[in-house]
């Protein structure tokens, strides 16, 4: 006999389950985590060589990086401050799961830290379906990028608190047509955090920076 | 792709729900996916084909059920399908717009036999 039983699950609610065990663990501690991600070159990494030392005047801070391979990011993250980077090496996957940065996490003393900055492996597609468990994930978009991406990739777009839109200085030579593309994202999410930075000048970072913070101290209260 | 894990995740789900029901084979399984989930049939179904064999799921049909993308303008109540290139309102071009359909990331219900 064939009888049709309902499920209605989401098929990615086993590694949405396991976020909530991560933001758990850092909430148990007071540590307040971000997820980056973009597109590779966009400029995360410059973004937190430029954010950390910022930063670590105030805070203790932790950084997990996702890559295929190397561990040229976390090298980065600490000579610019981190207290302590991990490299987490996909083995090729294309994203981190929840999976990935539990385990990452089992390499921090969280006791010693405040702030969890996750970068996510660089990618406009995947890492969007994969949350973290951190408190924000963040997208560090770029001018080369072109303005059409929101339009090209609205499900990464749709599953950030905050937007970083890189390179700033090369707006001057090359066609990016900024309403354009905060069109795009203004109907993709309208409670976006944007900021508009230059990791190559310092514009705009202090802003960033002070966004942080006051996130930070309110997840404290 | 990221399709390898998600076929992972629908057969973990399915034979989960087929064992609860003392199922001795699934014959169907119906996904409901929005266009914006970014995922490809043809490559769920290639992992499938070899994830499920030698399970109770082995050779049963995938359904995949597709919701287009639905934008509901908040200024006009104007429901609109976006273009490659616009999301805004095309009525009254307003970007006070909500996504009311196509995130959608779900199996909904399974065939078994008992």
């Amino acid at each position: 006999m064939t009888t049709k039983v309902p499920v209605v699950e989401k098929i990615l609610g086993a590694n949405e389950s396991l976020a909530e065990k991560n933001r758990a663990r850092l909430d148990e501690h007071g540590v307040f985590g971000i997820n980056l991600m973009a597109s590779p070159g966009a400029g995360k990494t410059s973004l937190l060589e430029q954010t950390l030392p910022k930063l670590a005047e105030r805070y203790r801070i932790a950084v997990i990086d996702g890559d295929i391979a190397t561990s040229i990011d976390a090298d980065r993250a600490a000579e610019a401050g981190a207290a302590i980077a991990v490299q987490v090496n996909t083995g090729g996957n294309c994203h981190l799961d929840a999976v990935m940065l539990q385990k990452g996490m089992e390499e921090i003393d969280f006791s010693e830290i405040d702030l969890l900055l996750v970068e996510n492996v660089g990618n406009l597609v995947c890492p969007a379906n994969f949350v973290l468990g951190t408190h924000k994930s963040v997208l560090v978009a770029s001018v080369p990028e072109g303005d059409d991406k929101p339009y090209k990739y609205p499900g990464m777009y749709r599953g950030v608190q905050a937007l970083i839109i890189n390179k700033i200085d090369l707006l001057p030579y090359i066609p990016f047509k900024m309403d354009y593309f905060r069109k795009g994202v203004e109907v993709l999410n309208p409670d976006l955090v944007t900021f508009a930075v230059s990791c190559a000048t310092g514009e705009g970072i202090d802003e960033w920076v002070n966004w942080i913070i006051a996130e930070v101290e309110a997840n404290k209260k | 792709m990221h399709e390898l894990p998600v076929t992972e995740s629908i057969l973990e789900i399915t034979l989960r729900h087929a064992k609860t029901h003392n199922a001795t084979k699934v014959t169907d399984i119906y996904l409901v996916l929005g266009e914006w989930s970014t995922i490809i049939d043809d490559s769920i179904q290639f992992h499938w084909d070899i994830l499920s064999e030698g399970t109770l799921a082995v050779g049963e049909r995938l359904h995949f059920g597709r919701i287009p993308v639905e934008l509901l303008c908040l200024d006009c109540d104007h429901t609109y399908a976006p273009t490659d290139k616009e999301l805004i309102c095309p009525n009254c071009q307003s970007i006070r717009v909500r996504v009311t359909k196509g995130d959608e990331f779900n199996i909904d219900s399974i065939e078994i036999e008992t």
